[in-house]
């Protein structure tokens, strides 16, 4: 009796937490509120196989815990009630795997108008970079890094002349504006997480990776990182500012391009070289 | 179906191998150090897991203590935060639950239940043992090198793991290697022991589809693991190679502290598919003796046969054979081609229909059946609502587009610890309960028992229930210091500071435990050759504890399925397997 009633209120007790808790995920701030739908698909849905399975169960141990005289039921198998539970777990799974992989479809899927930005990652700094006027980045190696190139772009790429490069400092979005966010890494795996922008994916080092989101609202968004990448980890943190497009601008401005930066990099190597 | 597993009226068809004479131990020393007897090898198996078992715990209340209140305790800095989470991963995962449910119960219950005298090897078995102790020391070793152990994580990810930005790079992560490699050579030994054993050494009349479903579930985990095991095999020596004779196998180009590193053409991501591919069957390999043992604890202490047998073996091996498709949702967030997501949800989310099935029928078994509330079947009830409550969690994190917020935060440090942590846990724990009796010929104290069971329990749901929702706000994983952000309220700090006081006080009940398997040992009351009257062979031995050879004599014949419980007519409630059939025949009960 005891016992049964401590199930059911481990039960009760995880839907009324679950109600009532407090810590539940950010507002969001970009197009990704599909994927907070599909999480509470997958809420709905699991949270009444959960209770139903468990105050089921709760229910036998009430009503066929062990009593002098009694006999258990002799029933090996029953094909029609195990069918029928199988097909409608199946259905369940496909009504929460239909939605999830709609929405999958999305975010794999970027829109041709999406403005692309790169951000890279490093033992423990973040740096960005926008392309410029031309509207196209330049190519990039590690090869190419240096302390006056930190984040390796080919000199001799014309596109990237114009990129604006941001060392440790904040990346400034304008909203409502699509972004395809290129992801890179010089040393170890990071991830570029922003935990209101719900979208988020893995630096690694060798290749690009990438997501795209449209930020929906303004404001000053925390960058964590999110897959171990040595002793400073928790510490590797940014902001990501996302502001009117007019404010973003004025901005944009103000930054130095790449051919700015790297211009007194070249004099000084050449001075350098020109003393020896 | 041509073999109706209660049909008594069937013949008994012979065994597949002639007996075979053992190896007698003529010392003290090859009875019970290198001894080739199964049963000691099992304990010898059970006791070095409990003890590097036990440093993990310990780990665990260290990572504890600093979530709970960061800044207070000076001995614990980032480095070593990061180290305790890595080898308490690692030695939960391989080197207590893999050893306990395969080296541990394989070794005591197949030979047992299948009604055979030994393992079919027991010298390569013996080998087996002392190779997983190797491995186990160098892995302890670690905690004494300079440097200490790798902080890499227990998923070893490189370019991380061996470079200097990561604590425990210059030995730590040499000899976490080494060990893995110890390990695998170790369990393969015996792994080819539990699968040659259950095919060929099975007594008149064993038939397949009258095995437990212990046997079946370490049996099928087994073979998973041999198939899993070698893809970490190759991982663990090229990343060796990777880190000590400088070749590039998972190393691209590279900058590290503004140093250009000398690897170039490698790929980290090679490294996360060769680890996952071993990786997600390891959680199988887990769950899978779990969900046998269960079924059996649930069946005797039910008093009623597990319902839908054959869908239950269909189900374990059809999770087994799923299991080896879905790796990569592991990886969702991991940068590789985007398509695969499509793929690997969809096959996750299929392995949830032979799960649910397993579930169904263990709530179904306990339908109009006798239920007595002994401590294995609480350690059940446990287990059943910590899986389905970790099962559930886990179609969130399969279902692709889902997990990408939720991956890599403490939501996925919750469900895995709710499902391959909490749950088979409470299998192993319930499993001890119940055949600690035939182990030692006393029982396990009640009382104990109970206060062990309610304190793990229910501590440990309170620990890891509310966490999710910690993961669901965004707190990312491996953090020693979630530190300021905005989206951090500052209640989360009071939930984390109470999730630390559980987790201290689970572990003390873990002590209780202790103290009760080691007075019971002595002053426990005499439990009889078969205290919980249940029908599988392990408990029909001629002598408890079972001597070396089993039986005696002669072996068992087997003529009935594990489940004959509560059969209508009976005089018992329980019949034997290897009772002939002259008492009751059922007339026309086949399906």
């Amino acid at each position: 009796m005891a016992v049964a009633i401590i199930l059911l209120l481990v039960a009760v007790g995880s839907v009324l937490f679950h109600i009532y808790s407090p810590w539940w995920w950010t507002p969001i701030a970009t197009n990704w509120s599909y994927i907070d739908h599909t999480i509470s698909i997958t809420f709905w849905i699991t949270g009444v196989v959960f209770f139903a399975v468990i105050a089921f169960m709760a229910y036998c141990v009430f009503r066929f815990h062990h009593k002098e005289g009694r006999q258990a039921h002799y029933n090996p198998e029953n094909k029609k009630l195990e069918w029928w539970l199988s097909i409608g777990t199946a259905i369940g799974v496909a009504a929460m795997l239909a939605p999830g992989l709609f929405v999958w479809h999305q975010f794999v899927t970027v829109p041709a108008d999406a403005t692309e930005i790169e951000v890279m990652g490093q033992q423990w700094q973040w740096s960005f970079r926008l392309p410029g006027k031309d509207g196209r980045m330049g190519t990039t190696d590690v090869r190419y890094i240096s302390p006056e190139n930190p984040m390796g772009l080919n000199r001799d790429d014309p596109h990237g002349q114009d990129d604006v490069v941001i060392e440790s400092g904040e990346l400034h979005l304008p909203v409502g504006k699509p972004v395809k966010v290129l992801l890179r890494s010089v040393d170890v795996l990071h991830d570029f997480y922003v935990p209101e922008f719900r979208s988020k994916m893995d630096m690694v080092p060798g290749m690009v990776t990438y997501f795209w989101m449209t930020p929906i609202r303004t404001g000053t968004f925390d960058v964590l990182c999110a897959e171990l990448c040595g002793a400073a980890h928790a510490q590797m943190r940014a902001k990501v500012i996302v502001q009117e497009e007019s404010e973003y601008h004025t901005w944009l401005e103000q930054q130095k391009t790449f051919a700015e930066l790297s211009g007194r990099a070249v004099t000084k190597a050449t001075y350098r070289s020109g003393g020896k | 179906m041509v073999d109706v597993p209660y049909d008594a009226t069937a013949d008994i068809p012979l065994a597949e191998v002639p007996e075979v004479d053992l190896y007698h131990p003529r010392s003290w020393w090859t009875r019970y150090v290198f001894s080739q007897d199964a049963k000691v090898i099992a304990i010898q198996y059970s006791l070095t897991a409990t003890g590097i078992g036990l440093v993990a715990l310990v780990l665990s209340w260290l990572m504890r203590l600093q979530l709970g209140f960061p800044g207070t305790f000076s001995f614990i800095d980032a480095n070593q935060y990061l180290q305790f989470i890595t080898m308490h991963g690692m030695i939960m995962v391989i080197y207590l639950l893999t050893a306990l449910f395969l080296g541990g119960f394989g070794n005591y219950l197949i030979p047992l239940m299948v009604g055979a005298r030994d393992m079919v090897f027991p010298y390569v078995n013996m080998l087996s043992y002392w190779v997983y102790l190797l491995a186990v020391l160098v892995l302890a070793s670690t905690f004494f090198v300079p440097g200490g152990p790798t902080g890499a994580g227990w998923t070893l990810y490189p370019p991380q793991a061996i470079l200097s930005g990561t604590p425990g790079q210059d030995w730590g992560i040499i000899l976490m290697l080494a060990s893995l490699i110890l390990f695998i050579i170790g369990f393969t030994m015996g792994g080819l022991n539990y699968v040659v054993t259950v095919l060929q050494a099975r007594t008149r009349g064993m038939t397949l589809m009258r095995m437990p479903l212990t046997v079946w579930g370490i049996f099928t985990a087994t073979i998973m693991a041999l198939l899993a095991f070698p893809a970490l095999f190759v991982a663990s020596v090229m990343m060796l190679f990777d880190r000590l004779l400088g070749t590039s196998f998972f190393m691209p180009s590279l900058v590290e502290m503004g140093q250009q590193m000398k690897y170039g053409g490698g790929s980290p991501i090679l490294f996360q598919h060769l680890f996952w591919f071993f990786g997600h069957p390891e959680v199988y390999i887990v769950a899978l003796p779990a969900f046998g043992i269960v079924s059996d604890l649930i069946s005797v202490h039910a008093r009623k046969n597990i319902f839908g047998y054959r869908m239950m073996v269909w189900a374990i091996v059809a999770i087994g054979a799923l299991s080896f498709v879905v790796w990569a949702h592991h990886m969702y967030v991991s940068g590789m081609h985007p398509k695969f997501g499509f793929f690997f949800a969809t096959t996750t989310l299929i392995i949830a229909i032979p799960t649910a099935i397993k579930v169904y029928n263990w709530v179904l078994t306990l339908w109009r059946g006798d239920i007595h509330l002994t401590v294995p079947m609480l350690f059940a009830l446990g287990f059943i609502i910590t899986f389905v409550n970790g099962g559930l969690t886990g179609l969130f994190l399969g279902n692709v587009v889902v997990d990408v917020p939720l991956s890599d935060t403490m939501f996925v440090v919750a469900h895995f610890h709710m499902v391959m942590g909490v749950a088979p846990i409470m299998v192993v724990l319930g499993a001890i309960y119940h055949w600690y009796p035939k182990i030692t010929g006393r029982m396990l104290n009640d009382v104990l028992g109970k206060f062990h069971f309610w304190v793990t329990f229910l501590g440990a749901y309170l620990i890891f229930f509310p966490m999710h929702y910690i993961g669901l706000l965004g707190v990312p994983r491996r953090y020693h210091d979630i530190g300021e952000a905005a989206f951090i309220p500052s209640s989360t700090h009071t939930l984390n500071a109470f999730i630390s006081i559980m987790a201290l006080i689970v572990g003390f009940a873990q002590m209780v435990f202790l103290f009760n398997l080691t007075w019971s040992y002595f002053k426990g009351r005499p439990s009889g050759g078969n205290p919980w009257r249940a029908t599988s062979l392990e408990w029909q031995t001629p002598e408890t504890p079972p001597g070396h050879g089993n039986w005696g004599k002669e072996l068992p014949v087997v003529y009935r399925w594990a489940y004959d419980y509560s059969v209508p007519g009976a005089p018992q409630d329980f019949i034997p397997q290897n009772q002939p059939r002259a008492t009751p025949v059922l007339q026309g009960a086949a399906p």
